[in-house]
């Protein structure tokens, strides 16, 4: 049913935690659908994605998206953390089944919620 | 790896060797068709009868009252629908319960799109259907009530007789789905009341791809499947002998052992059961606390969702089953659950393992020592635990 390498993320997911003083928090999904994804950033002065980390209640399927992306993402800009989506996750974990797609797949939202977290504090912090 | 442990038996179970040796001459040397009138036709005709008098023995029913099907799923089917279009003239009224499986509620729903009237009686949070509610349900219209003997998911079991009592009294038949008690729990049609039932012989030790159906003498029911006249005229097809000679041993051996069986799952759910309870905090079971299964064991852990706490215990070489949306294979957690009324972030971590005759304490010992750590593991993880 699932690759190798969503197992892989499932069984031993990276990076899984809380930071401390994160710059952006994101999180998508709800208790009642079955998946909530969690997810901490730590970014520099030169917008560089220092760390990252998740927390995840769901499926394999939601773990293994949320283990990735924060694999995706460490050491990456701002910018090139934008433009990863819920589709290229799934991609670089060969592939999600398709019921999944839908329900599961939602970590690069995640990360795009902490992103917007951290303008909105960083231009917050500047006005 | 360690032996795998199968704790999944309201899904299926491996067949009995003892039943399998029955049946292994009717694949190849006895292989006539039961219709024909030679030699091997009519020792296939005696194989069947063997077999249906084995089935009939074990719920108290007459040879003549049992039919066999391709499963439960098709016996539930014939049952309701065949018996609403029979019926229709009287009555275009049937009620079922929110716990049913699908076999029986999608074929009520399929017919409420037909244009006949359905009531789906709600549960208690044990799933009890309870007498007054059904009560107030029937009226002169009601020509069936079908109403599961003992639940898949919950293992919860009904008080078929007064079900059934209510129902004669308000002029209904009534059918049960006993696809998951028959052989596991005392079942005497007569003194039950019981005027159609469904079971299926591979929730026994018997093979897949067959079951019964029993219709009461005196309820007409005509065949859901049009062609042969085989099953006295009732179910078109010809007879697959070898699974219903297998269903027949199945029966006979879940007959003899019934009470041992029972006696010791229930002694091991128990040590599951409360092995689960001390070791893991924010959990509960689910179902009828006295009134189940025995051998089912089914629970829900808060801030953790099913599909993950069974593919961890799957690496550990367990298999179990849950009622989680991921492995319904719809966006929602089972209707059973749901029916119980709990929440949907309750329903999503539930755990269903379901022992059969041989599990162990063994087996439940190493349960009961990878299954908190796997919890704790997901809980770690879960935003709704930190």
């Amino acid at each position: 049913m699932y690759s190798q390498k969503v197992m892989d993320h499932f069984m031993n997911p990276r990076n899984v935690g809380k930071i401390d003083l994160a710059s952006g928090v994101g999180e998508v999904g709800n208790p009642v659908c079955g998946d909530i994804m969690h997810i901490e950033i730590k970014v520099n002065d030169e917008d560089i994605i220092e760390d990252i980390k998740f927390n995840t209640f769901g499926c394999a399927a939601a773990i293994a998206t949320s283990s990735m992306v924060t694999e995706m993402v460490k050491g990456k800009t701002l910018e090139e953390a934008e433009r990863i989506t819920n589709r290229a996750v799934a991609e670089a974990l060969d592939g999600l089944p398709e019921v999944k797609m839908h329900c599961s797949n939602l970590a690069a939202d995640a990360l795009h919620e902490a992103i917007k977290d951290y303008m909105a504090k960083r231009e917050t912090a500047s006005a | 790896m360690t032996r795998p442990i199968y704790m999944d038996h309201s899904a299926t179970t491996p067949v009995d060797p003892e039943v399998f040796n029955e049946m292994i001459p009717y694949f190849t040397d006895r292989f006539g068709n039961a219709s024909s009138i030679h030699l091997y036709g009519q020792d296939a005709r005696r194989a069947i009868d063997k077999a249906r008098a084995q089935v009939a023995h074990l719920i108290n029913a007459a040879p003549q009252e049992i039919i066999f099907t391709s499963g439960g799923t098709e016996a539930d089917n014939q049952a309701i629908v065949s018996y609403m279009l029979a019926n229709q003239n009287k009555g275009n009224h049937l009620i079922t319960s929110a716990i049913e499986h699908h076999a029986v509620l999608e074929t009520c729903e399929h017919l409420a799109k037909q244009g006949f009237e359905l009531t789906v009686l709600p549960v208690t949070p044990e799933g009890m259907v309870e007498a007054d509610v059904l009560q107030k349900a029937l009226k002169p219209a009601s020509r069936l009530v079908s109403i599961m003997h003992a639940n898949n998911e919950v293992g919860t079991i009904q008080d078929i007789k007064e079900l059934a009592s209510i129902s004669h009294a308000a002029g209904a038949v009534f059918h049960t789905d006993a696809v998951q008690s028959m052989g596991k729990l005392p079942i005497d049609v007569k003194a039950m009341g019981i005027d159609m039932l469904s079971a299926s012989s591979h929730k026994i030790y018997g093979p897949k791809g067959v079951g019964c159906l029993f219709i009461r003498k005196g309820i007409r029911l005509p065949s859901l499947l049009h062609g042969g006249g085989q099953e006295r005229k009732l179910r078109a097809g010809t007879e697959n002998v070898p699974a219903i000679v297998g269903f027949g041993k199945a029966c006979e051996l879940a007959e003899q052992h019934m009470a041992e069986r029972a006696e010791k799952l229930e002694k091991l759910a128990h040590r599951l059961r409360e092995g689960i309870l001390t070791t893991i905090p924010n959990t509960r079971l689910t179902g009828h606390p006295s009134q189940r299964l025995p051998g089912s064991v089914s629970v829900c852990f808060q801030f953790v969702e099913g599909e993950s706490i069974l593919l961890m215990l799957d690496s550990f070489g367990i298999m179990a089953s849950s009622g989680s949306a991921c492995t319904s294979g719809s966006l929602d957690p089972s209707h059973v659950l749901l029916a119980l009324g709990l929440p949907h972030e309750i329903a999503h971590g539930s755990l269903r393992l379901t022992l059969g005759k041989d599990n162990t304490a063994e087996d439940v010992d190493k349960v009961l020592e990878v299954l908190p750590g796997i919890i704790a593991t997901l809980r770690k993880m879960s935003p709704l635990c930190n």
